[in-house]
């Protein structure tokens, strides 16, 4: 049995015992239906399934701290991300990522108001909040007061840059190198670089 | 490639309106910005949505509108920017004056 | 001719933070997606303009993967990959299985 009731069950998530939906009917009458016709594989759908369960933003992580240490490297992510993610081992398939960068005079933040564009090879999946119609909506139009909700207040006289992934880039924010981190080392920089430190809702803080 | 805009040149967004597959969003739609970079060629997504190939592929770039020029009413820094990817066929030289 | 989807700028109101983990169904379409649309066998413009076809009330009320599922589903049916014979028998037999 249960331990205790959730009671903000997400529209995903079932008890064992209650009846699947029409479109948890429709995932499983499709894939069946594509797998005997040899469209696809059940080895196929597992292996992308534990490819997608890998990547987290613990990879963007990398790349930013790789970014704060090396400042080459920082100068070739800048020109063209994909290289040099693949330059780090990371898998970028047909991904076209480009990086655009903090300073002390500008911040960034990454939307998709289409749809939900996200840079997935190097964050994973993305939030709910980034797919849903009220951040889509408001970030291109007023991300200032966007950005205080998420509890970041930016500074009159920061450049505020957002950026709507409307065709076939992704983006990734590189967030500025907090001060107090002269000495740290790459694993302990990328520790406090967040998944939302490079949608830009956030800036990675020094604890 | 055969762009037709550089980085730097100034470039309105043409204010069609069709029923369709269309990657401009409607808030730029009649806007004024400037180039930021050259995306590249790619194929047009607008007929790929109707399982065609979209060839040849088509300039993209990105284009930097400010703020208080899409929204009338916005308030936040006068350079606060917004950088989106708009391809070559929605795009025409700037209006003069 | 603003599709339901083109919400950039449209005044919509608070940012739910909640998230949640997703479920094996979800991480299925999820995968079909991705295979499907590097095998050429759909594309991924296909796969959106589907979404911005399935309605505004549908748009509106149906979670993130019902969406992609069911735009998976129209592609396939109009690319005649399945027809709506085999998806309708196999639907119903889905629902005896648990």
């Amino acid at each position: 049995m249960h331990d205790g009731h959730h009671d903000h069950e997400p529209a995903g998530k079932r008890d064992h015992d209650a009846p699947l939906t029409a479109y948890q009917r429709m995932e499983i009458a499709v894939r069946e239906l594509l797998i005997e016709k040899r469209v696809l594989t059940a080895d196929e759908i597992r292996h992308a399934i534990e490819a997608m369960d890998a990547r987290s933003p613990a990879l963007g992580a990398r790349v930013v701290a790789h970014a704060w240490t090396d400042p080459a490297f920082k100068e070739r992510l800048l020109g063209n991300g994909t290289a040099a993610c693949e330059e780090l081992g990371i898998e970028m398939g047909s991904v076209k990522l480009v990086v655009v960068e903090n300073s002390a005079d500008t911040h960034n933040m990454i939307v998709c108001t289409l749809c939900s564009c996200y840079p997935r090879m190097l964050l994973g999946l993305p939030p709910d909040w980034y797919k849903g119609r009220a951040y889509r909506a408001r970030a291109v139009r007023e991300p200032r007061q966007v950005l205080k909700e998420f509890g970041l207040a930016l500074e009159d006289n920061i450049n505020l840059r957002v950026h709507d992934s409307t065709a076939d880039m992704r983006y990734m924010v590189l967030p500025a190198r907090p001060a107090g981190t002269e000495s740290w080392n790459e694993g302990r920089l990328a520790g406090i670089v967040s998944r939302d430190c490079m949608i830009g809702v956030a800036v990675p803080k020094v604890a | 490639m055969s762009a037709r805009f550089k980085p730097g040149e100034r470039v309105s967004v043409r204010r069609a309106d069709p029923i369709g597959h269309v990657r401009t969003p409607h808030y730029v739609r009649g806007k004024t910005g400037e180039v930021e970079r050259i995306c590249g060629e790619f194929a047009n997504p607008e007929e790929l949505a109707f399982g065609r190939s979209g060839l040849p592929r088509r300039p993209l770039y990105r284009v930097r509108f400010r703020q208080r020029e899409v929204w009338p009413d916005y308030r936040g820094a006068a350079s606060d920017s917004l950088d989106v990817e708009i391809y070559e066929h929605w795009l025409e030289p700037a209006a003069k004056g | 001719m603003r599709g339901y989807h083109d919400i950039g700028g449209l005044p919509l109101g608070d940012i739910d933070r909640g998230e949640h983990d997703y479920a094996m169904w979800e991480k299925r379409v999820d995968a079909m997606l991705v295979l499907l649309s590097k095998k050429g066998v759909i594309t991924v413009d296909e796969l959106r303009w589907g979404i911005e076809t399935l309605g505004a009330d549908a748009y509106e009320k149906l979670s993130y993967y019902e969406r992609w599922i069911a735009s998976i589903t129209k592609a396939l049916l109009a690319r005649g990959v399945i027809t709506t014979d085999e998806l309708g028998r196999r639907m119903a037999a889905a629902g005896d299985k648990r």
